[in-house]
């Protein structure tokens, strides 16, 4: 016990990872415990002569790849500023700091009949990470995007300076801050409106589906529901590409029966140690992906279901993510744009299905026709994650053709979710990139907020690309 | 206020009176706090900043929607200690908790041995963990004996003062905070058996590592708690009148065993 005295912040050596663990990197990490300690360790990290270096923001790290991550950097976890600092219980619009969580928010407020606004597939993820990956959940279609129900956001700014943003007040800064991966400044505190429900209960009804086709049909015919998903096998090749099972659902109304505090809350099982790397390995993943479909065996069910499992089947084993083992694991989330044929998605699906290198847990998903540009992912059209061990040189192969094929069709890959995307399939992939930049850059013109992301995407220059640069 | 019958009582629960809590900055506090809100209590905060106070405050209200209230002091200042105390009196009524959580680490043990440096780091220490707490539990103590009888619940108006594990042994790296907490630590003792036949109890706190500042980055086999489950463990020692509450529970053990240590051998280690 003989660490730094309490009140000034102090500066830690730790290794740093996101949910897919890899990769792994050791930065200088604080975890300031209010607004005031964020803002002075800010500073210090800028006065100690080696701003250059960066800074950069990381909430619970609920991203899978490197946005959240800088090597030889400085690294402040916001997870501690969870202060909810007001409410209106008229309106629904709360006022908290960046780092209260969806968790928090459930916990607090659905008893009160209050519900955030949009919900991701883990309720681990910070208010802050959710406007800085512009987050969706399976109700993008009926609600848009987490910023979508954003007013107003409080940035600390590279110069030190605070300033509130807003559709109205600098509003070009405001909308680089929305799936500004963290790169525009740090969210010191967020409003943003809740959503009425009349409980925690929802209707949903399953349905099997056959094929690619198939999955278009239901989805094309489930516009009377807000939320909807679907999971396929991705082993599935030919006539059964595309199979899996579909889920749609909307709040129950009318029932508001009460659920015992924490009923959800507790995680029944963990993944305490890495498993080996090969537990996850193709026969596994056969028969996974052959139970989940078949668990589905009659063609439709219903059911009136508490959403938490249902919105976070993942949730209920903790630190499932280390189920892959040591090396990790790659998500990889795409969206192409509509197309009557279905031509990239089939490709890319095929292209996973004959590789041998499935994935276990595959979502497929179609967007609304709400957008916002800059970094931000979700565009009209259909959206596809998958999950892969990480087996290094064949898979990072593997997605780079995969790339091609969604940069042609117009498609992109979540940034939150990469750490192996090319600066080259990056710029094709958002063509808003060099406006988003330039408002960046207006901000924060020495290049203060980094990450392994931004370098490698080259929308910051780290230490490296500097002194080339001066060379 | 105090003549308000329903105290603050919410839609769901009855009313438990005010918590005072000094030093709320502290995670393990605010946590506290936002637990005491939750199981029924007002909320009173104080902290060395009036702003960081009022946010806390703010946060436990919207969470709870709890009455709260909030000021500044210094525990190097008495007046403003009995300050926090009549304030919270008048703002939300019958005190029945109180939590005195403030603490300093300070920097002594360095290799300046005497240097002035380290007198008025050790002066510091001292203030703080010792006078400082010593005169916030007696304010405290007053301020409870002031609302006995008050209770609907039943509940007994409770001291929980924060000492260390630290203070169960000097060591070189930080015996001047280890004094101050162990002297602490006695100076609750006394007051719990003064305060006993008057209807107060007196929870003297002896925490291990909790993942605080005061530990972060710490590197230790030992395993960290939570400052939530530090609170809820303060909460549950009020509730059963626990005398002395180590947290986590293995280090009575752990401080069991380097008390036996003889002192021949244990001024030659480094622990
Ligand atoms: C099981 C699982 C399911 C998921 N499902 C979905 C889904 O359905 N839809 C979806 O959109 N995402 C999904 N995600 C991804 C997750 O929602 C996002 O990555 C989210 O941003 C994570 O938030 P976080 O608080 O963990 O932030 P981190 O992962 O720590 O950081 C993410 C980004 O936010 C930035 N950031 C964090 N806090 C701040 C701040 N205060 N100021 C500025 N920048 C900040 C970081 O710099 C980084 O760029 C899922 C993740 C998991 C593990
Ligand atoms: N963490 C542990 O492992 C551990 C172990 C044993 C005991 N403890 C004790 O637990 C208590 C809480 O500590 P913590 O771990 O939560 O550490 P902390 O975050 O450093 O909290 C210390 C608190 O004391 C306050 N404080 C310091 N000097 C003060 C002064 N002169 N006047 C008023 N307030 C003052 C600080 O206020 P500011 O915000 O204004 O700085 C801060 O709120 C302390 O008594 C500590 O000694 C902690």
């Amino acid at each position: 016990m003989t660490d730094a005295p309490s009140s000034h912040p102090g500066w830690v050596e730790q290794e740093l990872y996101g949910w897919g663990r890899y990769p792994r990197i050791g930065s200088l990490v604080a975890r300031p415990e209010s607004q005031r300690g964020l803002v002075a360790a800010a500073t210090s990290a800028a006065s100690n002569g080696d701003s250059s270096s960066g800074l950069i923001a990381h909430g619970l790290g609920r991203s899978y790849g490197d946005v959240a991550l800088l090597r030889n950097g400085r690294v402040i976890l916001t997870r501690r500023l969870d202060r909810m600092l007001a409410f209106d219980e008229s309106t629904g619009v709360l006022r908290c700091e960046a780092g209260v969580s969806l968790e928090d928010l459930l916990e607090v407020f659905l008893p009160r009949g209050w519900f955030p606004p949009v919900l991701p597939g883990t309720k681990f993820v910070t208010v802050g990470g959710a406007v800085a990956n512009d987050i969706h959940g399976k109700s993008h279609h009926a609600d848009g995007t987490f910023c979508d129900h954003v007013n107003s956001i409080d940035l600390l700014l590279a110069s030190g300076e605070m300033v509130t943003v807003s559709r109205d007040q600098h509003s070009e800064l405001f909308w680089a801050t929305v799936g500004g991966i963290g790169l525009t400044g740090i969210i010191l505190a967020v409003e943003f409106a809740l959503r009425r429900v009349d409980g925690p209960w929802f209707e949903t009804e399953s349905i099997r589906i056959r094929d690619l086709d198939h999955f278009f049909e239901v989805s094309a015919a489930s516009t009377g529901f807000t939320h909807v998903v679907s999971w396929i096998d991705t082993l599935a090749k030919g006539k059964r590409l595309g199979r899996g099972t579909f889920s749609r659902g909307r709040h129950a109304v009318g029932n508001n029966q009460p659920v015992g505090k924490g009923l959800f809350s507790k995680l029944p099982l963990t993944v305490p140690i890495d498993l080996p790397n090969l537990v996850l390995n193709p026969f596994t993943l056969r028969v996974f992906n052959e139970v989940f479909y078949r668990k589905q065996w009659r063609a439709e069910t219903k059911g009136l279901v508490h959403f938490e499992p249902w919105f976070f089947p993942l949730d209920v084993i903790g630190n499932w993510n280390r189920g892959y083992g040591p090396r990790g694991m790659i998500q990889y989330q795409i969206v192409v744009p509509p197309d009557p044929e279905h031509r990239a998605i089939r490709t890319v699906i095929e292209g996973i299905a004959t590789s041998g290198m499935g994935s276990f847990l595959a979502v497929l998903k179609e967007f609304g026709d709400n957008a916002h540009g800059g970094l931000s992912f979700p565009m009209p059209g259909v959206t596809l994650a998958l999950d892969f061990p990480n087996y290094g040189k064949p898979l990072f192969e593997l997605l780079n053709r995969m790339d091609r094929v969604v940069a042609e069709a117009g498609g992109r890959v979540y940034l939150g979710k990469d750490s192996r995307l090319s600066k080259e399939m990056f710029q094709q992939m958002y063509p808003g990139w060099q406006e988003w930049k330039a408002v960046r850059d207006e901000w924060d013109p020495t290049g203060r907020f980094q990450s392994e992301l931004g370098r490698r995407l080259g929308l910051v220059q780290g230490p490296v690309d500097k002194a080339e640069e001066a060379a | 206020m105090s003549e308000d019958v329903t105290e603050n009582a919410t839609e769901d629960q009855p009313g438990r009176g005010c918590a005072v809590v000094l030093g709320a900055t502290s995670p393990i506090a605010e946590a506290f706090c936002r637990r005491a809100a939750e199981a029924g209590y007002s909320v009173f905060a104080a902290a060395r900043s009036a702003e960081a106070a009022a946010a806390i405050a703010a946060d436990v209200s919207v969470r709870s929607r709890q009455s709260t209230g909030s000021c500044a002091f210094d525990a190097l200042d008495a007046a403003t200690i009995e300050a926090v105390f009549a304030q919270a009196e008048q703002e939300l009524g019958r005190i029945a908790l109180v939590l005195v959580a403030f603490g300093d680490m300070g920097d002594v043990g360095g290799a300046d041995v005497g240097g002035a440096g380290e007198l008025e780091a050790a002066r510091r220490v001292l203030d703080v963990n010792y006078t400082g707490a010593a005169l916030a539990s007696e304010a405290g103590a007053g301020a409870l004996l002031r609302g006995i009888g008050g209770s609907q619940t039943g509940d007994v108006p409770t001291l929980l003062g924060i000492a260390s594990v630290a203070g169960d042994r000097g060591r070189q790296s930080n015996y001047a905070y280890g004094s101050a907490k162990g002297g602490y630590a006695l100076y609750l003792q006394g007051l719990r058996n003064r305060l006993f036949k008057l209807g107060v109890h007196v929870v003297t706190v002896k925490f291990g590592f909790i993942d605080t500042p005061m530990t972060h980055g710490m590197k230790t086999a030992i395993p960290i708690a939570s400052p939530d489950a530090a609170a809820q463990a303060l909460l549950k020692a009020a509730r059963k009148g626990t005398d002395v509450l180590y947290f986590p529970f293995f280090w009575r053990f752990i401080m069991f065993i380097i008390r036996s240590i003889p002192e021949r051998l244990f001024k030659r280690l480094s622990l």
